[in-house]
């Protein structure tokens, strides 16, 4: 495990969270403590599992490719923050 | 110096399914906005994926066509990343244990464009080799207006391959080819419509530029945006020129995204590679791995087609037409098909080939959208066969099948086309046109050897006859009665 | 008699309704009443509709096997109509579209369905504390938490404002909050109750469950919810017993481990008593004791902050201000001046990362960022990879102890319930408390916890629950019921009532 640590506001921008100085000095201490704690992890000897190649499954789960019904426009945009014509709206995106 | 380029191609192909990738929602193009939706594929709080039984099939005959290696054991990854278009900001795909690996599409002459079939650069059959096909989902449309988006979710889910080929690619033409063998083998298996222009197949172009002999790639970018087969030919001709000149300018390339604007003819800078995402791929903790040969594969073997190739060499085999003609014919599943209906009855099936490839052509009808019942061509061409019309007689007959879409018996009757055949009739006609006065030089010269004098005699029976005397049996009589003067 | 009908199990319940000697209408008005005298002190409940569910007691059918019961929901399941916050502010104003499996279950049982209960926001806590819309308390002391993360749902039904109540257990949600209120909560394995409507925190460990007032209880309601479902397809095709229907057979002849790594120091001495009078109390029954090693157990907690965050991280990325819940009120200028030139402002990404900061609370933040890191690039190997063969280990401890024990016993918390505001400054203590539950998850196996003592109480702390933990294999549900229902028969914890 990196001995660098974590760079809060760089992985808050990853996760689309804005924080403040506080939050991210806060959040900075207390996540280094935690990632302390984790790294007891390091000790443990995986090699058993590491040799074990996931196995493929005994039966597969899909589903038939028949109709179900959709739900209505109105319905699909009745919790949306904002929309018009049918349509969700955000800020203009940029790609 | 001399550049060679380097190109791989990205492409999404959206499946042909009736449902969606993990809902039952209608897999459909178009629709008003948001109303081929259900709280799965809107991405509500608490909803699960169930994954398209279809669709994995129809994957796994897309590897089978393109002599993939399917895995046995394949599971769903999940991708990161915030966009509105997406419905959980992360995309159901596959990672490290894709469905399909390895491959190759092979690029026949005619998947070149129309002017580099000539060329003798063009390298015919080359294999362009496959890195993997996956399954994901499709993202949503969005449309963009003053300070604003408006998503539309009818689209999000859609069962989307990704095929990924190797970087064997070398000029424009070859990526050109590449996408057209692959549509077509796609078509042909009924996995895709594979329309460009609908969304239903896209493209991400990978190109870099290398002096030619040289080892190492050069640093590559990559192209979006591209909509059409021929678009992804410019914007390589425009990206490896590009490229060339900045490298010969003395300027470092960068690799970054461009994105290709038809109109202008050019690329432009989206992104660079600092900007690249993170998607931190991990398992799909809502779906459970795949076991393809509990029946998956069976199944995918079960819909295998006939490929270009094989249709090609059984039709030029079974039909009696030339090799050319089995490849154009073969190169639409669909086209082979009406072929065959048509040639089923003909007793000269290469003469209905002629009349589809060459007179159907020659008045510019496309070939992929004929309506016309395939049965009238070989009733066509077994009338000229059989002698009842003389094959001028034919083509007139053929222009007023397509263009007034009646039946050839149909029309042969009410136009009273019928060829005389009777010699006591020819031969009146035969002695009229040769003791013609005008005829007297044409006699001399067949007299003195010349051939082909002979038609100018035919041409006056046939004048005589209104177009009804049998050519064949005309000549046969002039050449006698000429040789007994 | 509307006092005993209010501690009524809901098998007592159902004998009366049957006979008619009660109405569901009278059950649903007797509760309403317990809930406006009680709940201001407990604060079990987010959402309450008594008319809705007074209609509902009007049209119950009584021949149902829930017939006429009123059962409360987490806040994390979808009730189609009614909001589903997660306690969150982020899904502020949500009102879901369709029903959580579980509740599609419950409703062709017959059961009532009456109000939300308070959780930690979207599950991530032990004390309900992380609410964003205040605490719960406590039934048998209200200055002490009742545990989280489901710590509405267990103080509902230790108050007896509720005849049982769903929850979620990722690490110990269900279990650890059981044993603080004096209920019952089992948390089945993995794939055996449909997860679909469930909002998930972390997908490949999350399980819906009962907290009852008894043994009993818990098995008629895992009768209803168990079986497979086409919409999960993590749900499981493994038959689903009648789980009544061995529960009276005893532990006689019974295998019952006893891990040596689960009674360690830091376990409260109390705690540890009671257990170990439970553990006595089983050799009486006939069964017989073994002591097994669970190895990897120290690993757990740091297993399941990696696994747990990591999934989290994604699966809380749909919260995004787009399609429902809370967006941003800020509005941001399309281009900004920096040093003099104008630069565009991506306006969507700043619409995302305001209405998320807004959204969400800190505890929620805190695992966003932990899960969103341990998957990043250049650091994905060395936490969730390497985590996830540890779990593969913790997997395999539990594999070797069930070839040996038909159920292992463990306390469910090293500590009763502790006061309010006592731990919320250090997250990692507040993991710690889960540290006997959370490998359970981890190894996909089922576990039930119930009452096994109390705490002496003392000049400003009154008697507070403990709870005995049943770990059993595999669709182990019938046994570990059958293991719990053999105490709770022999001992009188359970018919306590708290000081409400
Ligand atoms: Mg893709
Ligand atoms: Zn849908």
């Amino acid at each position: 495990m990196s001995s660098q640590g974590i760079d809060v506001k760089y992985v808050a921008d990853l996760a689309r969270l804005q924080l403040s100085d506080e939050e991210i000095a806060t959040f900075q201490k207390q996540l280094t403590d935690i990632l302390g704690y984790v790294a007891q992890l390091q000790q443990v000897d995986v090699s058993s599992v590491e040799a074990i190649t996931a196995s493929a499954p005994t039966s597969n789960n899909l589903r038939s490719d028949d109709l179900k019904p959709s739900i209505s426009a109105e319905a699909a945009l009745a919790n949306s923050p904002s929309q018009s014509d049918n349509l969700f709206i955000v800020p203009r995106m940029v790609e | 110096m001399e550049y060679e380029a380097v190109i791989g191609l990205e492409v999404h192909v959206q499946l042909r399914t009736n449902t969606k990738m993990f809902c039952g929602c209608v897999n459909k193009y178009g629709g008003l906005p948001n109303t081929h939706v259900c709280p799965i594929c809107l991405g509500m709080p608490g909803v699960m994926p169930t994954p398209n039984h279809d669709a994995v099939v129809k994957t796994i005959l897309t590897g089978l066509m393109l002599e993939c290696n399917i895995a046995t054991r394949c599971k769903f990854d999940r991708k990161n990343y915030f966009y509105p278009d997406m419905p959980k900001n992360y995309q159901i795909s596959q990672y490290d244990e894709p469905l399909c690996q390895g491959g190759a599409v092979t690029l026949n002459l005619l998947a070149y464009p129309k002017d580099a079939q000539k060329l003798e650069t063009t390298v015919v059959d080359k294999k362009i080799g496959l890195t993997r096909i996956h399954l994901e989902e499709d993202v949503a449309k969005s449309q963009h207006s003053e300070g604003q988006s408006g998503i539309d979710f009818n689209r999000a889910g859609t069962p989307l391959m990704e095929i990924v080929s190797e970087a064997d690619m070398r000029t424009p033409e070859e990526a050109f080819a590449y996408l057209t063998a692959l549509k077509q083998i796609l078509i042909y298996g009924n996995v895709s419509d594979a329309d460009m222009e609908k969304g239903q197949m896209r493209c991400d172009v990978n190109v870099s530029v290398r002096p030619r002999g040289q080892k190492e790639f050069g640093t590559k970018c990559e192209v979006k945006n591209l909509n059409s087969i021929s678009a992804v030919r410019r914007s390589l001709k425009y990206e490896i020129e590009r490229q060339i000149q900045d490298i010969e300018e003395g300027k470092k390339i960068v690799q970054c995204t461009l994105r290709w604007d038809d109109v202008a003819g050019k690329t432009n800078v989206m992104r660079l590679k600092e900007q690249a995402h993170d998607y931190r791929y991990f398992p799909e903790p809502d779906l459970l791995p795949l076991n393809t040969s509990l029946g998956l594969k069976t199944e995918a073997e079960a819909l295998m087609p006939e490929l270009p190739s094989a249709k090609k060499a059984r039709l030029a085999k079974d039909f009696g037409i030339s090799d050319y003609q089995a490849s154009v014919l073969s190169s639409e599943v669909a086209l082979a098909d009406y072929f065959e209906k048509a040639a089923g009855p003909a007793k000269d099936k290469a003469l209905v080939a002629n009349f589809l490839l060459n007179d159907y052509l020659a008045i510019g009808s496309d070939l992929t959208a004929i309506t016309l019942p395939a049965n009238w061509f070989g009733e066509l061409a077994n009338e000229l066969t059989e002698g009842k019309i003389n094959s001028r007689q034919a083509k007139e007959v053929f222009g007023i099948m397509v263009n007034e879409n009646l039946a050839p018996a149909e029309i042969i009757k009410a136009r009273g086309f019928v060829q005389v055949s009777d010699t006591a009739q020819l031969e009146a006609w035969c002695d009229a046109a040769i003791s013609n006065p005008s005829s007297a030089k044409s006699v001399a010269d067949y007299k003195s050897g010349k051939v082909s004098a002979l038609n100018a005699l035919k041409g006056q029976v046939m004048k005589l006859s209104k177009g009804q005397a049998n050519p064949q049996t005309v000549g046969d009589i002039l050449e006698k009665k000429l040789k007994a003067l | 008699m509307m006092m005993k009908l209010i501690h009524s199990s809901i098998t007592e319940l159902r004998k009366q309704l049957v006979t008619k000697e009660i109405t569901p209408l009278e059950v649903v008005d007797a509760l309403v009443a317990r809930i406006e005298a009680v709940d201001p002190q407990v604060k079990a409940y987010l959402h309450l509709d008594a008319d809705a569910a007074r209609e509902a007691a009007k049209n119950a059918d009584i021949s149902k096997p829930l017939g006429g019961v009123p059962i409360a929901i987490k806040d994390v399941l979808n009730v189609k109509g009614d909001p589903c916050t997660c306690a969150s502010r982020i899904l502020k104003g949500y009102i879901a579209p369709y029903d959580a499996t579980a509740i599609t279950k419950l409703r062709d049982a017959g059961a009532i369905l009456l109000g939300r209960t308070n959780m930690d926001e979207f599950a991530m806590g032990s004390s309900t504390e992380n609410s964003s819309w205040g605490s719960t308390r406590n039934p048998w002391s209200l200055e002490h938490i009742p545990g989280g993360s489901s710590g509405g749902s267990a103080a509902a039904v230790g108050a007896h404002t509720a005849f049982a109540a769903l929850g979620s257990d990722t690490g110990g949600s269900i279990r650890q909050p059981a044993a603080l209120c004096g209920c019952v909560g089992l948390k089945p394995t993995y794939g055996r109750v449909s997860r679909y409507g469930l909002v998930a925190f972390a997908s490949s460990l999350d399980q819906i469950g009962p907290f009852t007032k008894t043994v009993s209880d818990a098995a008629l309601l895992m009768n209803v919810l168990s079986g497979h479902d086409s919409l999960d397809n993590t749900s499981s095709r493994e038959t689903v017993p009648d789980y009544t229907a061995r529960l009276d057979c005893g532990v006689k002849g019974m295998r019952l481990g006893v891990p040596k790594e689960y009674f360690i120091e830091g376990i409260d001495p109390q705690v540890n008593a009671a257990v170990k009078a439970a553990i006595e109390k089983y050799k009486e029954l006939g069964a017989e004791i073994v002591e097994i090693s669970l190895p990897h157990t120290e690993h757990a907690v740091a297993v399941y902050y990696i696994i747990a965050t990591a999934e989290a991280s994604a699966n809380l990325a749909r919260f995004d201000g787009v399609r429902y819940g809370h967006r941003t009120a800020k509005e941001f200028p399309a281009s900004i001046l920096v040093n003099g030139e104008k630069e565009k402002v991506n306006q969507v990404l700043e619409m995302y990362r305001h209405t998320r900061a807004e959204g969400f609370g800190p505890e929620v933040k805190r695992r966003i960022i932990l899960g969103t890191y341990v998957l990043s690039s250049g650091y994905a190997d060395a936490y969730y990879k390497h985590a996830q063969k540890v779990q593969e280990l913790i997997r395999q401890d539990f594999t070797k102890a069930f070839q040996k024990v038909d159920a292992i016993l463990t306390p469910t918390s090293p500590t009763a319930a502790f006061k309010a505001g006592e731990r919320t400054a250090s997250p990692l203590q507040m993991y710690l408390a889960d540290i006997f539950t959370i490998a359970v998850n981890l190894a996909g196996v089922c576990g039930i916890s119930l009452p096994c003592g109390f705490t002496e109480p003392t000049a400003d702390v009154p008697k507070l629950p403990i709870g005995l933990q049943i770990i059993g294999p595999n669709w182990g549900e019938e046994t570990i019921l059958r293991v719990a229902r053999a105490y709770e028969q022999s001992t009188t914890w359970h018919t306590e009532l708290p000081p409400l």
